[in-house]
């Protein structure tokens, strides 16, 4: 038995975020998450931006936090040192019918608080993003919409709240949770059960399954998928901006943006379905891409891909992003509805969750001595010669380039491994340090990766996962 | 950093990089140095471990290890020198400088005379060809496969699923299934081989795996471990029947589709790229459009023969070696090399016409599979070379050699010519 002040359930970037906020109170915090690795689901697989918040619904608890989100960008990813750039989004009007949309997103823009939204002529959306539709009208400018590297961002809060106390059980599934007296008593898991007084629901597809565990389950998770296609660097018609759709009633739409490591990005789809482990991508989905993308940027070149991936939104039935305290239910709380801007509004939401929690008598302290920076692990790809060299003679190992798409060395791949939370899987090295990441997909790396990790780990090659329990990469020895 | 220097630089220690040294040296460059990330010399070969190399140059069949080892025993007798573990991060052809990483030499910048791009290619993916379904374990390229199993003796799966019919899925079919796994099924989306015909029989028809033409995997399943892969034939236009899929069980799935030059050295360096090629654009001399920087082998087009890259390699070792000592004049007359009728591409891409010793071979590739034809190479309506072939088909590479004294129009066309 563990014991602990608090549960998190989910190391997604609300359940990290969350965790990070806590750890500068002097309160004991255990995060609780099913995969072997921080990260979460949704949190992994998304279109990797940080949202504005300007087409929110006004006056929801979305658009609020979403909103107060964005600005605090350039300070967590300064601490943290997370891949981040405010690169800005247009929204180009390539039809009359969508020019005629414009003051309407625009004036909801206001109403979200978010005044820096611009018109621009069709010539100056022209000269800014030469590959636009040349048919374009005109459009709106959205200067504080960003691009981030969404799993160093939720690993880079995870690294950082463990160095400020927080534990984080890996690989461990919450089964149940106990009350008594209308309190919190205890929460079951694969592992251990844990002692506590506080559990914060933060499981994001899983929410509703866990809010059942307490009795609380007034909603669904509707899993929406979206599918993405990932471009090639080299590819030729490349955008600057992220480029967004004119939403429809139906669809939001389907975006091209470059991701913080130089790659297109494009998609995605929303397909509502059933299944919460549904992942795959379908020939259909990926058309649909390319058709709607096209519309946006003519010459987009689709056959340039490098990946297709889907994710799944956790989206509430009925819908919105909800906090939820209960009377009856001393030491629970519940987040729902944390969709497609959950990436987005988790440091905010970090901070709105334990405010509330104060505001309903946690009798938190702050602690003399929280560690605000996290330091990254060191891209060698991105030093100067000079550095290079420097960093060669300090450890030889960054001279090894073990991935050479991304020219990525064995020392950062050790440091992934060994660093704090480090990588156990194949996958779990490729979102820290991007080895197999690039154009080959680790034809030539993934044989190497996996050789190091069995003898970084002590194990055999067999013993070696893409990522979830039972994703073993090989099956034996030859003859 | 490490500064040092040579005449001729070759960036890859494989078959072409190793044939390109070897001539260098016999050209008479004084120091040639090879760059070579693996810890080895031999490139690829050294994870082919069957049989079949060097019928073409030695008359008998090879290992890939026994095929390089002749080439790296000459280039030790010749004093070529080579680093190994040595990555190449820059190629700046204005200064003619290599800069490279490697654990024993640190970071090194390579002062040459001229500089020799011999990478090699890299394998086309499962998401490069948009298969949809799920992303479990269990989805190799058949290179990244034959390398666990011929180099590192690990086995990759039990039970089979081949998509493309290119050489190394054949041969990692029969591989596989010596070392017991199940191959299930080799799926071909074309209505021909992709590889060499001797492969289906050796390593196919042997072993009792059948062969589906026009036949497409259109999705993976599994969660974890792939499960299995639904396999439907294709219509004319390449589309999937997706009514008649079948779901094919299995554990692991090998993608033999296809093979890209790698270029990304050479793309930062700003040299010119043949769209269909996706290599260099190259002349006779294998010399690309950054005068001092030359290409062979697999980066500058797929080979399906170490045979022919070992001789087109030579080419560029000569020519190189020749510009870093002086005696290279500059390209004079520079003829276009056209694709004619049922010819994908072509190799050179242009001809100095201005050349002494007159001979070029010409290799190329047809669009589609033919019999009974006539190779033609011509000048306007003057024939410099023609061949006839029973049968042609894109998996194997045709050539024609062809006599620079003889042209005197604007372009040297090649074409596939129907016999009536």
């Amino acid at each position: 038995m563990l014991k602990t002040d608090v549960v998190v359930i989910g190391a997604g970037a609300v359940g990290c975020a969350v965790a990070r906020e806590l750890s500068k109170y002097a309160v004991d915090v255990i995060v609780v998450e099913k995969n072997d690795d921080v990260g979460g689901d949704a949190s992994k697989s998304n279109s990797a931006i940080i949202h504005t918040g300007y087409d929110a619904a006004p006056g929801t608890l979305e658009s609020q936090l979403v909103v107060a989100a964005n600005p605090m960008y350039d300070e967590i990813v300064k601490d943290l040192d997370v891949p981040f750039s405010r690169i800005g989004a247009i929204l180009p009007a390539i039809t009359q019918e969508q020019f005629e949309k414009l003051p309407e997103i625009k004036e909801k823009a206001f109403r979200n608080h978010v005044y820096d939204i611009e018109y621009k002529s069709g010539e100056q959306l022209l000269e800014m993003e030469p590959n636009l539709n040349p048919e374009v009208k005109g459009g709106l400018w959205i200067p504080r919409e960003s691009i981030i590297d969404p799993f160093i961002f939720v690993q880079a809060m995870a690294e950082n709240a463990c160095a400020n106390g927080v534990r984080f059980l890996l690989n461990t599934k919450v089964t149940d949770i106990h009350t008594e007296n209308g309190k919190i008593k205890s929460v079951v898991t694969t592992d251990e059960t844990i002692e506590t007084k506080y559990v914060i629901n933060c499981a994001g597809l899983y929410c509703d399954e866990i809010a059942q565990m307490v009795g609380k389950a007034e909603y669904k998770v509707v899993a929406r998928k979206g599918q993405f296609f990932i471009l090639d660097k080299n590819t030729s018609c490349r955008v600057e901006h992220i480029v967004l759709p004119i939403p429809t009633k139906v669809t939001k739409g389907k975006l091209m943006c470059p991701t913080i490591h130089g790659n297109m990005l494009v998609g995605p789809t929303a397909e509502d379905q059933d299944s919460k482990t549904d992942k795959s991508t379908s020939a259909e989905g990926l058309a649909s891409i390319t058709a709607d993308v096209t519309n946006l940027v003519p010459n987009v070149n689709v056959r340039d891909t490098i990946t297709q991936y889907s994710g799944l939104r956790p989206n509430r039935n009925p819908e919105g992003l909800h906090f939820d305290i209960w009377d009856d239910l001393e030491g629970y709380v519940n987040l729902s509805g944390v969709r497609s801007t959950g990436l987005t509004l988790s440091v905010s939401m970090g901070k709105y969750v334990v405010e509330q929690m104060l505001y309903h008598g946690a009798g938190f302290k702050l602690k003399d001595h929280f560690i605000k920076e996290r330091k990254g692990i060191v891209k060698f790809s991105e030093c100067s010669l000079e550095e290079q060299d420097a960093l060669i003679k300090e450890n030889p190992l960054y001279a090894n380039v073990v991935c050479r798409c991304e020219t990525i060395t064995e020392a950062e791949i050790l440091e992934a491994i060994h660093r704090p939370l480090g990588a156990r899987t194949v996958d779990a090295v490729k979102r820290r340090v991007r080895a197999g990441m690039g154009r080959c997909q680790a034809g030539f790396c993934g044989p190497k990766v996996i050789e190091i990790l069995a003898r970084e780990l002590h194990c055999e090659p067999t013993d070696i996962n893409k990522n979830i329990e039972g994703s073993y990469m090989v099956t034996g020895t030859t003859r | 950093m490490n500064n040092m220097k040579c005449d001729v630089v070759i960036i890859g220690g494989g078959p072409a990089g190793l044939a390109a040294a070897i001539a260098a040296k016999q050209e008479g460059a004084e120091k040639v140095l090879i760059v070579e990330r693996d810890h080895a010399l031999g490139g690829i070969l050294q994870q082919c471990i069957h049989p079949g190399f060097g019928l073409t140059r030695f008359g008998e069949e090879l290992t890939g290890p026994e095929y390089y080892s002749r080439f790296v025993d000459q280039a030790n007798e010749l004093g070529v020198e080579y680093m190994l573990g040595a990555m190449v991060l820059q190629v700046n052809n204005e200064t003619n400088e290599v800069i490279c990483t490697g654990s024993e030499y640190g970071l090194a910048c390579i002062q040459a005379g001229s500089i020799v791009l011999a990478m090699g290619c890299r394998e086309r993916t499962r998401a490069g060809i948009m298969v949809p379904g799920t992303r479990p374990s269990g989805l190799f390229t058949a290179g990244s496969a034959q390398r666990l199993v011929n180099r590192q003796n690990i086995m990759v799966g039990k039970k089979v699923v081949i998509l493309g019919s290119g050489d190394i899925g054949m041969i990692m079919a029969r591989r596989m299934s010596l070392e017991g796994a199940k191959v299930v099924m080799v799926v071909e989306l074309m209505d021909y081989l992709a590889g060499l015909t001797r492969n289906r029989v050796q390593c196919l028809d042997d072993f009792g795996i059948p062969l589906k033409l026009s036949h497409t995997i259109t999705r993976i399943e599994g969660d974890e471990r792939v499960t299995g892969v639904w396999v439907a034939p294709v219509d004319e236009n390449k589309k999937p029947i997706a009514e008649q899929a079948e779901l094919v069980e299995c554990d692991t799935v090998l993608f033999s589709v296809g093979l890209l030059p790698e270029n990304e050295l050479t793309r930062k360096a700003g040299i010119e790229i043949n769209p269909v090629t996706n290599g260099p654009a190259v002349n006779q001399y294998m010399q690309t459009s950054s005068p001092s920087v030359f290409a062979c082998g697999n980066v500058v087009h797929v080979n399906d023969l170490v045979d022919n890259v070992s001789a087109e390699s030579a080419v560029a070792g000569k020519y190189a070696a020749m510009y870093a000592m002086g005696k290279l004049k500059d390209a004079q007359k520079n003829v276009p090399c056209v694709t004619g009728r049922n010819v994908r591409y072509l190799c050179p891409q242009s001809i100095d016409a201005n050349q002494k010793d007159g001979k070029v071979t010409l290799y190329f590739r047809v669009l589609q599979p033919e019999q009974k034809v006539t190779l033609v190479a011509r000048c306007g309506d003057e024939i410099l070379a023609k061949h006839k072939e029973i049968l042609v088909n894109p998996g194997e590479m045709n050539h024609l050699t062809i006599d620079t004294n003889m042209i005197s129009g604007s372009d040297v066309t090649v074409e596939v010519v129907k016999e009536a």
